[in-house]
C-alpha cells in the first residue's frame, strides 16, 4: 500500500464520521491529546533537561531562586501539566491492554487518574509556593 | 465452540524480535518507568518547597552514586521515548511507513537518544 493512499482511506463509516464517536464514544479526543501534550513535551523537556543539567548540585538557595523566577515557575508548571496529562493517557492504554479482569481494570484505571492528579496538583503547588515566597 | 476453545494465531514469541517490534515495546516501557521516575522529581520540588532539611534529604540521595544511576537511567529512558516519540509522530502524519524508511528512522532514534543523554550528562559533569 503506497503512503499516499494510507493518508487518505478512512475505515470509519459515512454516519461514524458524522458523529464523530467510535465506540469509545469518545471519537478520536484521547488519541488528539496524547499527541498534542507529547508536541508540547518535546520543547518543555529539551529545555527541563538542559537548565537541570547546568544546574547540577545547586545548594537549596539556589533551588529556590531558579523555580521561583517567574518564566522558570510558569514553564515548570506547564511541563507539569502536560506531563502528568500524556502520562495518564499513556498509562491508561497499558492498563486497557494488558489488565482483562473488568473489576481489577476500572480499580487500576481511577487508582492511576487519581494518582497523576495528585502528582501534578502536589507538584504545581510546590513551584507555586517557592514561586510566591511562602 | 465455547470463546475459550476458539484457536488462537501465533503468539508474539513465534517471531524472531526485530528492530521495529522490540522498539516499538521499549516506547511503551520507557513511558511507564518515565511515569515511575517522574516520582523522584516531584519529590525534589516537593521538599524544596518543603524546606531545607527535606531538600538537603532528596538532595543527598539524587547526589548519591545510586541516585546518580537511576537518573542516568532517567535521562536515557526520557531521551529514548523523546525521539521515538517524535518518530510516532511522523508515523500519525503518514510519513515513515516503508520498511527502509522505517529502520532507518529506528537508528537515527537510538542514535540521536545516545547522543542526546550523554550531552546531558557532559552538561552535568561541565557544571
Amino acid at each position: 500500500m503506497s503512503e499516499n493512499s494510507m493518508r487518505s482511506t478512512s475505515m470509519r463509516s459515512t454516519l461514524g464520521r458524522v458523529r464523530h464517536l467510535g465506540s469509545a464514544k469518545e471519537g478520536v479526543h484521547h488519541w488528539w491529546m496524547q499527541r498534542l501534550t507529547a508536541l508540547a513535551l518535546v520543547p518543555l523537556v529539551l529545555w527541563f533537561v538542559v537548565s537541570v543539567a547546568g544546574l547540577a548540585g545547586m545548594d537549596y538557595a539556589g533551588a529556590l531562586a531558579w523555580i521561583g523566577s517567574p518564566s522558570v515557575a510558569i514553564t515548570l508548571v506547564l511541563l507539569i501539566g502536560a506531563t502528568f496529562y500524556h502520562a495518564q493517557l499513556g498509562l491508561q492504554v497499558v492498563i486497557e491492554d494488558y489488565i482483562h479482569n473488568e473489576g481489577l481494570k476500572i480499580a487500576a484505571l481511577v487508582l492511576v487518574k487519581f494518582a497523576m492528579i495528585i502528582l501534578a496538583v502536589a507538584s504545581i503547588f510546590a513551584v507555586l509556593k517557592i514561586a510566591f515566597g511562602g | 465452540m465455547s470463546a475459550h476453545n476458539r484457536p488462537l494465531s501465533p503468539h508474539l514469541q513465534v517471531y524472531k524480535p526485530q528492530l521495529t517490534s522490540v522498539m516499538s515495546i521499549c516506547h511503551r516501557a520507557t513511558g511507564i518507568a518515565l511515569a515511575a521516575g517522574v516520582l523522584l522529581l516531584v519529590w525534589w520540588v516537593v521538599a524544596a518547597a518543603a524546606g531545607p532539611e527535606a531538600f538537603a534529604t532528596a538532595h543527598g540521595f539524587l547526589g548519591s552514586w545510586f541516585g546518580m544511576l537511576i537518573l542516568f537511567g532517567f535521562t536515557g529512558a526520557l531521551m529514548y521515548h523523546l525521539c521515538n516519540g517524535i518518530r510516532h509522530l511522523f508515523w500519525d502524519a503518514g510519513y515513515g511507513f516503508e520498511l527502509e524508511t522505517a529502520y532507518k528512522s529506528g537508528w537515527m532514534t537510538l542514535g540521536a537518544a545516545a547522543v542526546l543523554t550523554v550531552v546531558a550528562w557532559i552538561i552535568v559533569a561541565a557544571g
